[in-house]
């Protein structure tokens, strides 16, 4: 009698912890083919990372996923706060957060976080993971020595001065050495059990079925403690199975509905999410091959002029919006490029017959296109309608139509050699979300098959601007210099800009309290089931 | 006896042999390596080399080879480049949840088969023979990915009386919940079969009917019980090797309708592997694969010896 009526007491002051409020099952399909890995450094690129990555695990800076309505920016995580070394920018310190435990209730210190350093940067560490490594390192390639200065202070180095090393480190994850040791020193075990300091634990792991997260109770940050007892994620890679688990109830939320079926599900009573987020859905054009059309500059910008993009989004049922540079034209960082792309076939045209090129001879291209894919969006029906609307200009234009690990293989090789099948363009979604990230598909000292600019262009401007972002630490040079790094862009025009994603999803009404915030990557712990 | 299946069981080995170098072969055909796959080319060389010499791939093919036979030998079929999982845990367990498929799949389409085939034979030309089939036709010809959508469709969206897709709690299906996931992707599954087997039932009956011993069975007096048991016995090792083919066929895992109902069985590993470029999940699981379609046809084999001993020869 008496616990009942202090707990109503308690009930009704709002004094139960948020662990105590917590209910719920949230039953998610995820597109992913598997249940990407669970050793902290999830595979299936950055879906992976959504699900599997920063629920379970944390690093030293975290997105902010808070708002829907502004682009997602980073926050401290494990570390509270970190700063450039004045008179060495290579040199970075980070104040590491006391009181952070693993969900296998050690210590996260600055012990921690060198294991887990040697874990990605020294094969010889025992603890060293090939794959995780290779992805880590993959995102950030520049980091050098780390030192513990005390119990919560690091410093790391950078091989050269980099601004926006912090926007690298969102993408390494801290694991629990402890828990490595107690499942016995290796990943395949640690990937059946693993611990981070994340807001969810692993408790079930099955292979090409389904993973099961359940909410952490001592989770260091009590405002963000799930709200849901538990999260169960499933490998649903095909578009109509997901709609049909959603709609018969085996689920309360799915990633990407088809496009086609959401009139029918708003119908139905289901929530559909869109929000603007970092993501591009181009042609990168092959500057490298010898014979491609695209080495011409009026024939990037002409087929720029040539993409009708508003009948691209109606085709699309709305879920994306037009693409015209590699920032959105809300963005200030947009700039104001002198070309504004708009549906002008007769400019378009114009251009062409400069280039050399009519209607005796159209510009003849050949572009790599996937079946489907991370972040592929309908590559299918949405290439054949660029392919159409592309012909009235006066290309002529050829797919090569491949599945996604060969266009992986392609993008992530030479495209003058035989990986690329002579294609001329490749159509990859890729992340826009920063500088690091322009960075990656535009900079040519990191031009394909060493890096990601699978085209191989190259700007002068555009590489000494970016030198003298990543030297500067005035935030507001940075900015304005990024500004003229997506003004030189859109002008240059080294992609054909098509439509950006709008993130779809959708969910049953009970499901409440999601912010879709302009990101890749969501938080799940504001998230309840009525 | 012993000496054919004995002889049978050789045979199997340049099979098994064959097949490996061939699976082999063909995925080194395709471009670039899983490494290619797994991490971006930002990763630094030295960590893409740690990671193919890991999984052998820094040594030549043949060596490759060789050495995934070595370990074959001791039963490793090696660990998954992408899981880092022991193939054999992953194959095992993809098979067992394709058996959970196939076997009651196998049973209901072979059942039907036979029946609606001798009985589509038995009544030629009757409205029950165009009706059977007609149903055999059907089954044959509708694409089993649609034929899922629309069972979907109807027992799980529109009537939620059957899940759209997984497989349920785990362990031998006993329970109605476990049961309740089977339905629609088993009948999806026994359509073809059931069709083929029909149709190669109904003419092999309806050509056994038309022999001379037959009406020598009818002129002794026979029952018609007796006359359909000699029928069918001489029909039987035509349609029992059709069967092992078709058994072979869903042990394999059909792919589309693993995908259409979200089951984890071998046809998505295998197509998972696939386009991964994970050769030795891929590898492992043809092998295995192709191992049980060599065991089936020697039962088939030696059932049809049993039946005929003409074919022992």
């Amino acid at each position: 009698m008496l616990a009942t009526v202090v707990t109503s007491v308690g009930l009704v002051l709002g004094l139960s912890n948020s662990g105590a409020q917590a209910g719920g099952t949230l039953r998610i399909a995820m597109t992913a083919a598997d249940v990407p890995t669970t050793t902290g450094m999830p595979n299936n690129g950055y879906e992976g990372m959504r699900f599997l990555g920063y629920p379970i695990f944390e690093g030293l800076i975290l997105w902010d996923l808070s708002s829907a309505d502004k682009l997602a920016d980073i926050r401290p995580g494990l570390a509270e706060s970190w700063s450039q070394n004045k008179s060495d920018p290579t040199k970075w310190t980070f104040n590491l957060r006391k009181g952070v435990k693993f969900h296998d209730g050690s210590d996260f210190n600055a012990d921690a976080a060198i294991w887990n350093l040697e874990r990605f940067y020294n094969t010889k560490s025992p603890q060293f993971e090939a794959q995780g490594s290779a992805i880590t390192r993959a995102r950030n390639p520049n980091v050098k020595t780390w030192r513990k200065v005390d119990d919560y202070t690091l410093e790391i180095t950078t091989d050269r001065p980099l601004s926006y090393f912090p926007h690298l480190l969102v993408y390494m994850l801290y694991a629990s050495p402890t828990q490595f040791t107690k499942v016995g020193g290796t990943w395949a075990a640690y990937a059946k059990a693993p611990a981070g300091t994340g807001p969810f634990k692993l408790t079930d792991f099955k292979s090409r079925i389904s993973v099961t997260l359940e909410r952490f109770d001592g989770y260091w940050d009590q405002s963000r403690v799930a709200k849901v007892d538990k999260m169960i994620l499933y490998p649903m890679p095909e578009a109509t199975t997901r709609l049909a688990a959603l709609r018969s109830g085996q689920v309360d939320w799915i990633e990407v509905p088809p496009p086609d079926a959401i009139p029918s599900l708003k119908a139905a009573g289901y929530d559909i999410v869109t929000n603007s987020y970092p993501h591009a859905w181009p042609w990168v054009m092959n500057i490298k091959k010898a014979d491609s059309p695209f080495r011409d500059k009026r024939v990037r910008v002409a087929a720029n002029y040539c993409v009708d993009r508003d009948g691209m989004v109606q085709l699309l049922n709305g879920v994306a919006e037009p693409s015209v540079g590699f920032f959105k034209k809300k963005n200030p960082l947009f700039g104001n490029p002198k070309e504004a792309y708009t549906f002008d076939p007769e400019k378009a045209k114009a251009l062409l017959k400069q280039a050399g090129y009519g209607p005796d001879k159209p510009v003849k291209a050949k572009i790599m296109i996937s079946t489907s894919g991370s972040g592929q969006m309908l590559p299918l029906p949405m290439n054949e309608f660029l392919q159409q609307t592309l012909a009235k200009c006066g290309f002529e234009i050829q797919f090569e139509v491949v599945e996604w690990g060969t266009m992986l293989v392609a993008f992530r090789n030479d495209p003058s050699g035989p990986p690329a099948l002579g294609s001329d363009a490749v159509n990859i979604s890729l992340v826009t979300s920063d500088i690091s990230q322009m960075a990656r598909w535009f900079w040519s000292g990191n031009a394909a098959p060493k890096g990601s600019n699978w085209g191989n262009w190259k700007n002068e401007e555009w590489d000494r601007l970016l030198g003298e972002i990543q030297t500067s630490t005035d935030p507001a040079t940075i900015r304005k210099k990024v500004s003229r790094l997506n003004e030189i862009v859109v002008d240059e025009a080294p992609w054909l800009w098509i439509v950006h994603d709008l993130n779809p999803r959708a969910m049953s009404k009970k499901v409440k309290g999601f912010v879709s915030a302009q990101s890749w990557f969501q938080d799940f712990t504001q998230v309840r089931m009525e | 006896m012993w000496l054919f299946v004995l002889r049978r069981i050789l045979y199997a080995v340049p099979i098994l042999l064959g097949v490996s170098v061939i699976v082999f072969g063909l995925v080194q055909l395709s471009p670039g390596d899983v490494v290619d796959i797994l991490i971006p080319p930002e990763a630094p060389k030295e960590v893409a080399d740690a990671l193919r010499a890991r999984f052998g791939l820094d040594k030549p093919v043949y060596m490759q080879y060789l050495i995934w036979l070595g370990h074959l030998l001791q039963g490793d079929l090696g660990i998954s480049i992408f899981t880092s999982q022991p193939v054999m845990g992953e194959l095992s367990s993809a098979l067992w949840n394709t058996f959970k498929l196939a076997i009651p799949a196998a049973l209901l389409g072979m059942t039907l088969g036979v029946t609606l085939g001798t009985l589509a034979a038995f009544f030629h030309g009757s409205w029950l023979d165009k009706l059977f089939s007609a149903t055999a036709i059907t089954g044959v010809s509708l694409p089993h990915y649609w034929v899922g959508i629309v069972l979907v469709s109807l027992f799980a969206v529109i009537w939620n009386v059957l899940p759209a897709q997984g497989m349920g709690p785990e362990g031998f299906p006993s329970t109605w919940e476990q049961i309740k996931h089977l339905v629609l992707p088993v009948v999806t599954l026994s359509l073809i079969p059931m069709g083929v087997i029909s149709r190669l039932v109904r003419a092999s009956v309806l050509e056994i009917i038309t022999r001379e011993f037959v009406a020598t069975l009818h002129a002794k007096g026979l029952f018609n019980r007796r006359v359909l048991l000699h029928v069918m016995k001489n029909a039987a090792p035509a349609v029992l090797a059709l069967m092992g083919l078709q058994f072979g066929y869903l042990l394999g895992g059909s792919v589309l309708v693993e995908t259409v109902f979200n089951w984890p069985g071998s046809g998505n590993l295998m197509i998972l592997a696939i386009f991964r470029r994970d050769v030795p999940v891929l590898s492992g699981t043809i092998l295995v694969l192709a191992g049980i379609f060599v065991v089936i046809n020697i039962v088939v084999d030696v059932l049809q010896a049993l039946l005929d001993p003409r074919m022992r020869r």
